[in-house]
């Protein structure tokens, strides 16, 4: 389907250009291409945006044609992959991963005319805009569900890497849980990869195997969810609607929305006006929400979840005192909130967390 | 009923031995164009856009050229030792601590050593390489312990290693508790070609590194070819009993393959960290240590043969991500043509010991010599 299309976009330009219409007909349409971290049949990540990329496709009927690229490694690779994209006559390119970063930049400087979009990073430049969505909302909602469904009172995550995106989300998690259980304590297991099913699996199993038994994870894959199908345990599903994966097990999915800010780029693009500001939204924003809850879970933890939801949706920030480290102490006092950079540089635990932050000075 | 079988040559044909990889790289080509006709696409442009595209641009060659150069460097490293029998699986390890040596000197002399800075990388990143080799040729030569265990194992360390510097001691404090080091100033990083005017390389990120790797290539012939040493060594991997009645010690041996091997592979690394990368980040996993295993491999252990089979591993890479690119075929295209290429080239070695005879319906002369084609097809599938 989708080469199909590509290729007949292929043809009629090529048409067109038979036809003597030129190449700066107005009917040529846009190229945008997308760089992925996971293969679109993750079920998670890759998926999400691949999703977002097709809800851009449509909406603009046949003014913008887009290529992917998935499975790019975040090393010296990366550039030349974008590199290549940006030669080939794509206007618009979309790295999704946080390990572009760079590699996006340098290529951002030698192609001035070509505007890149970088998910989840911190750098920018003149044509290189970062965009990325407020994880740890979704994350907080579902800690409340974890909360009410937990019986052990011992939740479990399976992360990633301990970057400030991965800890904040973690931080969310344990004190949405906490407060429908104060007590309530959260493991978590380094996987050092954002997409291997079998080591997410093996870190989901070890989690279980401690008396975890509600389960989130900040991977890209489904692993972690069809572990806690097998096991008879909870889980979420993550970035995408994970509920097919294991239906039994899932509560339900924190989920990234990312059509309509494609959308909105590839107009934007369209116009001859692109998109500058860096953006980083959130429920309020539409750009992710927890989803496809179950209906095992009890309605009072659905009453707790819809309030909380409504006062994200007005703007009340998630990271608002009193919150409490690791070791007690107190980290935000009550009526304070966390900053914007602050939480985009966060390198400590709520209480509640169990174990040592890798790498925490 | 006619039919063909294998029959054990006197001695391993020398012709065979040449011709085999290439029957083997044909075959896969052919292969490879079933391959692109079963996934709906016109046979022959998806064969132009795997192998001739990547290679129609200055920048597609330069790229081309840095993939092979650290796979190249690292596969005749594995080349010598694999010569010895002594099966460095560790490769990967080696070319990380080459890239933390070189990274340690790089932001913390950054302003001091001027131009210095650069050859001093060279040197200590062969030495961090050649260090964490010598961890396994301690415990393979000391308490004979297995190396390809302990090789193998100690990547993961490495991995570790790198992990907690860049996490802790090492990590830029502008990078908001991201994994990275500071980005290398250009004393710290091998200079691009296009910057000494060579123009043809314009815009592309081929860097002086490459020169390592081509005087490695010489350099590794005349090691095996012309040197004693080179001769100690190769005669302790195929007799062992006879290297030992020379008076050869096992030990050297092992110490000079785990060496050699952990020195190329920590090239490698500073090639890297010095020049496509300009950093250290827990995110360097390029596994050119393991692909490097196959490049030598490929090779039949020949130096000379290695850079050939490093530039169509290489290839092989591109033309993946080229086909996905301009087609949108999947990128595992590149894992299957891998897996074909060995495929192929392990049943074309039978060849080489084996010559294919027309089976007489009367002749069961020698049934003791040959072995009928349904064992060498089985061999093949092997």
């Amino acid at each position: 389907m989708k080469r199909s299309t590509f290729l007949g976009a292929t043809v009629a330009s090529l048409a067109l250009a038979t036809l003597g219409l030129g190449a700066a007909s107005a009917a040529e349409p846009l190229k945008a291409a997308f760089v992925y971290v996971g293969p679109v049949g993750d079920g998670g990540w890759t998926y999400a945006h691949d999703l977002g990329r097709k809800a851009m496709e449509k909406a603009l009927g046949g003014k913008v044609v887009s290529t992917i690229v998935e499975n790019v490694p975040e090393s010296g690779d990366a550039e030349r992959v974008i590199r290549d994209l940006a030669a080939k006559g794509n206007k618009l390119i979309f790295t999704t991963s946080f390990g572009y970063m760079d590699s996006t930049l340098k290529v951002a400087k030698s192609f001035p005319k070509v505007e890149f979009y970088h998910a989840t990073g911190f750098k920018s430049a003149p044509n290189v805009t970062i965009y990325n969505s407020r994880m740890y909302e979704p994350a907080y909602l579902a800690g409340i569900i974890a909360g009410h469904m937990s019986k052990s009172g011992k939740l479990g995550v399976v992360a990633s890497f301990p970057i400030p995106e991965v800890v904040r989300n973690i931080n969310a998690y344990t004190m949405g849980a906490r407060t429908v259980n104060p007590a309530i304590t959260t493991k978590v297991v380094w996987v050092s990869t954002w997409y291997d099913p079998t080591k997410e699996r093996q870190a989901a199993e070890a989690l279980i195997g401690q008396g975890v038994d509600v389960l989130i994870q900040n991977t890209d894959s489904s692993a972690p969810l069809q572990a806690a199908q097998d096991k008879g345990v909870y889980a979420f599903g993550w970035d995408s609607d994970m509920t097919a994966y294991g239906p039994k097990a899932h509560l339900a999915s924190a989920i990234e929305i990312w059509g309509g800010y494609y959308t909105k780029a590839a107009e934007a693009a369209v116009a001859g006006k692109p998109l500058k500001q860096t953006v980083w939204g959130g429920i309020k924003e539409g750009m992710n929400d927890l989803v496809s809850i179950n209906p095992i879970v009890p309605e009072a933890a659905r009453k707790q979840v819809a309030d909380k939801r409504a006062e994200i949706a007005a703007g009340k920030l998630v990271f608002t005192g009193p919150i409490k480290g690791q070791d007690g102490s107190m980290k935000v006092a009550a009526g304070k909130s966390l900053t914007d950079k602050e939480v985009d540089s966060i390198n400590w635990y709520v209480e509640g967390v169990e174990g040592q932050l890798p790498g925490q000075k | 009923m006619m039919g063909f079988e294998l029959v054990r040559r006197a001695a391993p044909s020398r012709r065979m031995q040449v011709l085999a990889p290439l029957q083997a790289v044909l075959l896969t080509l052919m292969a490879g164009l079933g391959l692109f006709a079963l996934l709906g696409q016109n046979p022959m442009h998806a064969f132009h856009e795997f192998f001739i595209a990547p290679l129609s641009t200055a920048n597609g060659v330069s790229e081309l050229l840095l993939k092979a150069s650290p796979l190249c460097l690292i596969g005749l490293g594995l080349a010598i030792a694999y010569r010895a029998n002594v099966w460095n699986i560790g490769a990967e390890g080696q070319m990380y601590m080459g890239g933390v040596f070189a990274t340690g000197l790089a932001i913390h002399f950054q302003e001091s050593w001027g131009a210095f800075l650069l050859p001093a990388m060279i040197v200590a990143g062969m030495a961090g390489g050649m260090l964490w080799a010598s961890l396994t040729a301690l415990c393979r030569a000391r308490f004979h312990a297995s190396e390809i265990l302990v090789s193998l194992m100690l990547t993961y360390v490495a991995n570790l290693v790198v992990k907690y510097l860049v996490f802790g001691p090492w990590q830029d404090p502008q990078a908001n508790n991201f994994p990275l080091t500071v980005e290398f100033q250009d004393n710290a990083l091998f200079p691009l070609l296009a910057a000494l005017g060579w123009e043809w390389f314009e815009g592309t990120r081929l860097n002086l590194s490459i020169v390592i790797t081509l005087v490695a290539i010489p350099l590794a012939w005349f090691f095996c070819q012309r040197t004693f040493a080179g001769f100690q060594l190769a005669v302790a991997g195929v007799a062992p009993a006879a290297a030992r009645y020379a008076g050869f010690s096992a030990s050297r041996a092992i110490w000079m393959a785990m060496l050699a091997s952990g020195g190329a592979a920590g090239l490698a690394g500073v090639s890297e960290v010095a020049g496509p990368i300009g950093q250290l980040n827990d995110r360097w996993t390029p596994e050119y240590g393991f692909t490097a295993i196959i490049v030598a491999t490929l090779a039949r252990l020949n130096p000379l043969a290695v850079p050939v089979a490093a530039l169509l591993m290489a290839l092989l890479y591109l033309g993946g991500e080229s086909v996905q690119i301009g087609l949108q075929l999947p990128k595992s295209i590149s894992q299957v043509f891998q897996g074909l290429l060995l495929m192929f080239l392990l049943g074309s070695e039978v060849l080489v010991r084996f010559r294919l005879r027309r089976r007489h319906p009367t002749a069961h002369a020698a049934p003791s010599a040959s072995v009928s084609v349904a064992t060498a097809a089985g061999e093949k599938a092997a």
